[in-house]
C-alpha cells in the first residue's frame, strides 16, 4: 500500500478513502436520524455545541473523503457530481439532508400521527397533531358556504353537468372540430350561465336579462344572413333595437312566475359560498375577462388615436390600482353611480370588477403576442384582400394567442389566487369560510388546519392549471 | 384630405360611448349624493379625525386632520413595501441562482420553495402566518430573549431602539463616505481606460465605509446607546415590553408573507434572464482567462440583468399594491386607515375612495419611472 494523503484523495487508495469516506457520512446521518426520530443522542457524551455540530463536521469529512474524479465507479461518479462536486455544495447538501430529515417527524406526526381523523366533536382532538375532525364537520361549509344543507344536491349536478359538457372538446370528431370555439366562446358559457341561474340560483326564467340574451342570440342568428358589407353597422344597429322592442313592446312579465322552474327554492347569492363560489366567480372572470382584454388589446394597436388613447387609458388605470381598492369601488362607490332603484346583485358586481381587472392584465399579455409577430404577416393577409377583422380573426390572432399562453395561463392563476379578495364585498368563498369557522366558539383554536386545507386545495388547483398550460404550450408550439 | 367616414366613425362611437357611460354614471352619482344631502368636496381633509391608529411612523392621535390620517396609512403601506421589496429581491436572487445549481439537492430544494409559495393565494397565506403561525408565539412573559436583546412575542417584536446623540454628524459622515466612494469609482474606472490599472476600488470603499463612520465616533462626539425592551407587569396577568421599538405582528405577517411570496417570482424572473444570456458568452469569457467570479461580475450579470429588471419591476409593482391586503388582518395601510375607518366616519365613498386609487396610481408610475431610468441606463448604449 502505497503512502495515504488523508488531505488529498486520489484513486490509488479509493478503497480506503471510499470505505472511510462514507462510513462517516452515514455516521453523520444516523446521528440526524436518530436525533430526529427517537431522539436518542449518538454523541450525547461530548459538550453541547460540538455534539450540534459534529453530524455536519462528520458529514463533511466523509464527502471530501468521496470526493475522487473519475473513480471508475458510476454511482459515486454521478453522486460526486449531483450533490458533491466541491467544499461549498457539499455542506449546503449536508444542510439539505439534516433540515429535511429533522422536518419530517414534526411535520408526519402533526398530519398524520397525532392527528385526529374520528368522531364529530371538538372533544377528539386531544392529540398534539392537527385535528382533521374539525375539517370533516364543516366540510359542507367549506365547500357550499351557507347554501342549504338540502338543496346542495344543485350545485353538484350542476357542476357534474358543467364539467361533462366543457369535456366535449375531447371527443369531439373531427367533422365538428371547426365549431368548437364558438361552442366554447359562445353557447357553453352561456349554458354555464342558464345552469347557474335558474338552477344553483333558482331564478326565473324570465328575467331581465332574457330580453338582452334573446336580442343577441336571434340578432347573430340573422346576422349570418346580412352581406359583410353592412355587417359593421348591422351589429351596431339591430341589437339594440331588438332588445328594445322586446323589452317595451312585447311583454313576458306575465309569464315569470310561470318560467320558474318548478319546486327550487330561490337561494341568494349572500349564501353562496366556499370552493363552489371560487369555481363560480373564477370561471365566469375567465369567461368575461379574455374577450374584454383582447379587445382593449386590439384597440390599443388601433390606427385611430382616439381608440388607442382610451384603451391605453382603461389598461393603465386598471394595472395602476390593486384589486382590493377596486372591490372597494364595486362595493362602496358603484352603487352611488347607479340609479336609485337599480340594484344589481354584489356577486355580479365583484365579477365584473374583477373581470374588468384581469381584462387589462389579460390585455398586455395578449399585445406583448400581437408585437412579436413579424410585420410580414400583417402585410401577407392584406396583400391577400383581407379586412381588419377577417385578418385578426384568421391570421394574427390565431398566431399571437399561441405565442401568449403561458401569459394567459399567469394571469388566470393571479385570477383564480386573487378570488379570496372578495371578502371586501361580503361574499365568504373558501378563505372567507375558514375565517367565519375559526371564530365559532365551539371550534376556537383551529386556524391552522383550515389554513393548511385551503393551501393544500389551492396549490392543487394552481399546480394543475401552471402544468397543463405547460402542456398545451408544448402542444402548440411551432416552429417558426 | 382623404377623409373617410370609415375612419371617423368607430372612433365617434367609442368617445361618444365613453361620455354617455361617465355622463350616465356623474347624472346618477349627483342625483343619488343631493338625495342623501351629501355634498362633493375634499374639504373634509382638514377636519378633525378623532379615531386612532395604532400603528403610525409620524405622531398621530384621534386631534389630528383626515389628512393626516391619510399620510399615516400612505407611509404605513410605503414602510412595508420598502422592506418588503428589499428582503424579496434578496431571497428571490439567492433562490433564483440556486435553481440553476449544477447541485441536485439545492436545484430541486429551490424548486420546491417557488412552486410551494406562487401557488398559494397571498391572503391564505398573510392569514396563516397572522392567525395560525403567528399565535403560536409565547406570551410577553414567557418570552425568551435571542441574542439577548430581540424578544418575539405574540405581541410583536422588540427590538433594542438607537438613542443617538450627535446622530446628524454621523448622517454627514455617511453621506461623504458616499460621495467619494462615488469619486473614487469614476477615477478607478478613468485610470483603468487610460493606463490598464486597476485600483482596488472594492476594498477602499469597504473602508471608507467603516472608517469615516467610526471617525465620527472617535472624534466627532457622536455617542450611540441602546434601549432595551423591559418586561413590565401592568396587572397580574397583562405584561407588555417597554422601551425599545415594536414591531406589531401584523406588519411581520404582512411583510413575510409578502416577501415570501413575491420572491419566487423574482427568482424566476433572476433564472430566466441568466439562462437568457448565451452560453458562448460564458465560454468566450472564460476562454480570455477571467475567474468565474469575474465572469459572473463582469459579463454574466450585465447582460442578464437586461433581460431580468423589466419584469422585476412588474413584480415589485405587484409587492406594492398586494400590500393593500394588510386590510384583512388589520394592518394600518392606506386601505384600511383611510378607505377603512375614514370612509365610515365620513361617508364621503367618491373622493376616498377615487384618492387612494389616485395615490395607488402615482405610486406605481413613480415605482416603473424609476425603474425604467434604471433600465435605460444599463440597456445596450448603440453607438
Amino acid at each position: 500500500m502505497s503512502n495515504i494523503n488523508f488531505l488529498k484523495p486520489d484513486r490509488t487508495n479509493l478503497n480506503t478513502f471510499l470505505y472511510l469516506g462514507s462510513f462517516l457520512f452515514f455516521i453523520s446521518i444516523l446521528d440526524v436520524f436518530l436525533n430526529s426520530f427517537f431522539r436518542l443522542n449518538l454523541t450525547g457524551f461530548l459538550p453541547n455545541f460540538l455534539s450540534f455540530l459534529l453530524p455536519l463536521i462528520l458529514g463533511f469529512v466523509g464527502l471530501y473523503f468521496i470526493r475522487i474524479e473519475y473513480s471508475g465507479i458510476k454511482n459515486l461518479d454521478l453522486l460526486n457530481k449531483h450533490i458533491n462536486t466541491n467544499n461549498f455544495n457539499a455542506v449546503l447538501s449536508l444542510l439539505i439532508i439534516f433540515i429535511i430529515i429533522k422536518s419530517l417527524p414534526p411535520i408526519l406526526s402533526w398530519f398524520v400521527i397525532d392527528a385526529s381523523f374520528a368522531g364529530d366533536t371538538k372533544d377528539v382532538c386531544t392529540g398534539s397533531g392537527a385535528c382533521w375532525t374539525y375539517i370533516k364537520v364543516w366540510m359542507r361549509r367549506f365547500m357550499y358556504g351557507m347554501y342549504p344543507n338540502a338543496e346542495q344536491w344543485r350545485i353538484n349536478l350542476s357542476f357534474v353537468a358543467l364539467v361533462l359538457l366543457g369535456s366535449v372538446g375531447y371527443f369531439a370528431t373531427d367533422k365538428f372540430k371547426k365549431y368548437l370555439t364558438l361552442y366554447y366562446v359562445v353557447i357553453y358559457p352561456l349554458i354555464a350561465f342558464l345552469f347557474i341561474f335558474f338552477f344553483i340560483s333558482g331564478g326565473p326564467v324570465f328575467f331581465d336579462f332574457s330580453y338582452g340574451i334573446i336580442a343577441a342570440i336571434l340578432s347573430v342568428i340573422i346576422g349570418f344572413f346580412i352581406p359583410s358589407k353592412f355587417k359593421f353597422y348591422y351589429f351596431l344597429i339591430v341589437p339594440l333595437a331588438l332588445y328594445v322592442i322586446l323589452k317595451y313592446f312585447l311583454f313576458f312579465e306575465e309569464y315569470i312566475e310561470l318560467g320558474k322552474l318548478d319546486g327550487l327554492n330561490w337561494v341568494e347569492t349572500g349564501a353562496w359560498g366556499g370552493l363552489s363560489l371560487t369555481f363560480i366567480i373564477s370561471f365566469f372572470c375567465l369567461i368575461f375577462c379574455f374577450p374584454i382584454g383582447m379587445a382593449f388589446a386590439l384597440g390599443r394597436r388601433s390606427e385611430f388615436p382616439l381608440i388607442r388613447y382610451i384603451s391605453v387609458g382603461f389598461i393603465e388605470f386598471w394595472r395602476g390600482v390593486p384589486l382590493i381598492t377596486v372591490l372597494f369601488m364595486s362595493a362602496v362607490m358603484f352603487p352611488m353611480f347607479l340609479p336609485e332603484d337599480f340594484f344589481i346583485d354584489k356577486l355580479v358586481r365583484a365579477i365584473i370588477a374583477i373581470s374588468l381587472f384581469e381584462a387589462a392584465y389579460v390585455a398586455e399579455v395578449i399585445r406583448g403576442g400581437l408585437q412579436a409577430l413579424p410585420r410580414g404577416q400583417y402585410e401577407a393577409a392584406k396583400s391577400l384582400g383581407m379586412g381588419y377583422w377577417k385578418m385578426h380573426i384568421f391570421v394574427i390572432l390565431p398566431q399571437a394567442l399561441k405565442l401568449v399562453i403561458p401569459g394567459i395561463a399567469n394571469t388566470f392563476l393571479a385570477l383564480v389566487k386573487d378570488t379570496p379578495l372578495i371578502f371586501v364585498v361580503g361574499l365568504l368563498e373558501i378563505v372567507g369560510m375558514l375565517n367565519l369557522a375559526k371564530t365559532n366558539p365551539k371550534w376556537l383554536g383551529f386556524a391552522m388546519e383550515g389554513y393548511v386545507f385551503a393551501a393544500i386545495i389551492f396549490w392543487i388547483i394552481c399546480y394543475a392549471m401552471s402544468k397543463y398550460s405547460y402542456n398545451l404550450e408544448q402542444k402548440y408550439k411551432t416552429d417558426r | 384630405m382623404n377623409f373617410k367616414l370609415k375612419d371617423i366613425v368607430p372612433q365617434l362611437i367609442t368617445v361618444l360611448a365613453v361620455v354617455l357611460v361617465f355622463g350616465f354614471f356623474t347624472y346618477n352619482a349627483q342625483i343619488n349624493m343631493e338625495n342623501r344631502g351629501i355634498d362633493f368636496g375634499y374639504g373634509f381633509l382638514s377636519q378633525e379625525s378623532s379615531f386612532d391608529v395604532q400603528f403610525s411612523l409620524i405622531e398621530y392621535d384621534g386631534s389630528h386632520s383626515y389628512f393626516r390620517a391619510y399620510l399615516v396609512g400612505l407611509l404605513n403601506t410605503i414602510l412595508v413595501s420598502v422592506i418588503g421589496i428589499i428582503i424579496a429581491t434578496i431571497l428571490g436572487v439567492i433562490v433564483g441562482i440556486a435553481r440553476l445549481s449544477p447541485n441536485y439537492l439545492i436545484n430541486k430544494f429551490a424548486a420546491f420553495y417557488v412552486e410551494f409559495f406562487r401557488n398559494i393565494p397571498l391572503l391564505l397565506q398573510i392569514f396563516f402566518w397572522y392567525f395560525a403561525a403567528l399565535r403560536a408565539l409565547p406570551l410577553p412573559q414567557d418570552a425568551e430573549a435571542m441574542f439577548g436583546v430581540f424578544f418575539l412575542t405574540i405581541k410583536g417584536l422588540y427590538v433594542p431602539a438607537f438613542i443617538w446623540q450627535n446622530f446628524n454628524i454621523f448622517f454627514y459622515s455617511i453621506v461623504a463616505a458616499i460621495i467619494s466612494i462615488i469619486v473614487i469609482r469614476a477615477h478607478a474606472k478613468k485610470v483603468q481606460e487610460n493606463q490598464g490599472k486597476q485600483i482596488p476600488v472594492f476594498l477602499i470603499s469597504v473602508g471608507l465605509i467603516f472608517i469615516l463612520p467610526l471617525l465620527s465616533f472617535l472624534i466627532g462626539g457622536v455617542r450611540l446607546s441602546f434601549e432595551v425592551p423591559v418586561l413590565k407587569q401592568l396587572a397580574t396577568t397583562s405584561f407588555i415590553y417597554e422601551g425599545g421599538v415594536s414591531l406589531p405582528p401584523e406588519l411581520i405577517a404582512l411583510t413575510l408573507s409578502l416577501s415570501l411570496y413575491t420572491a419566487t417570482f423574482i427568482a424566476e424572473c433572476v433564472r430566466a434572464g441568466i439562462q437568457g444570456v448565451g452560453k458562448g458568452q460564458k465560454e468566450a469569457a472564460a476562454s480570455i482567462g477571467l475567474t468565474p467570479n469575474q465572469v459572473l461580475k463582469l459579463v454574466i450579470m450585465p447582460q442578464a440583468l437586461r433581460i431580468i429588471i423589466p419584469p422585476t419591476t412588474n413584480q415589485y409593482l405587484n409587492l406594492t399594491k398586494n400590500s393593500s391586503l394588510a386590510a384583512a388582518i388589520a394592518y394600518p395601510d392606506l386601505v384600511l386607515v383611510f378607505a377603512g375607518t375614514a370612509l365610515m366616519q365620513t361617508g364621503k365613498a367618491i373622493e376616498i375612495v377615487s384618492i387612494t386609487m389616485f395615490t395607488y396610481l402615482t405610486l406605481s408610475i413613480s415605482i416603473s419611472i424609476l425603474m425604467n431610468w434604471y433600465n435605460k441606463k444599463i440597456a445596450i448604449q448603440e453607438k
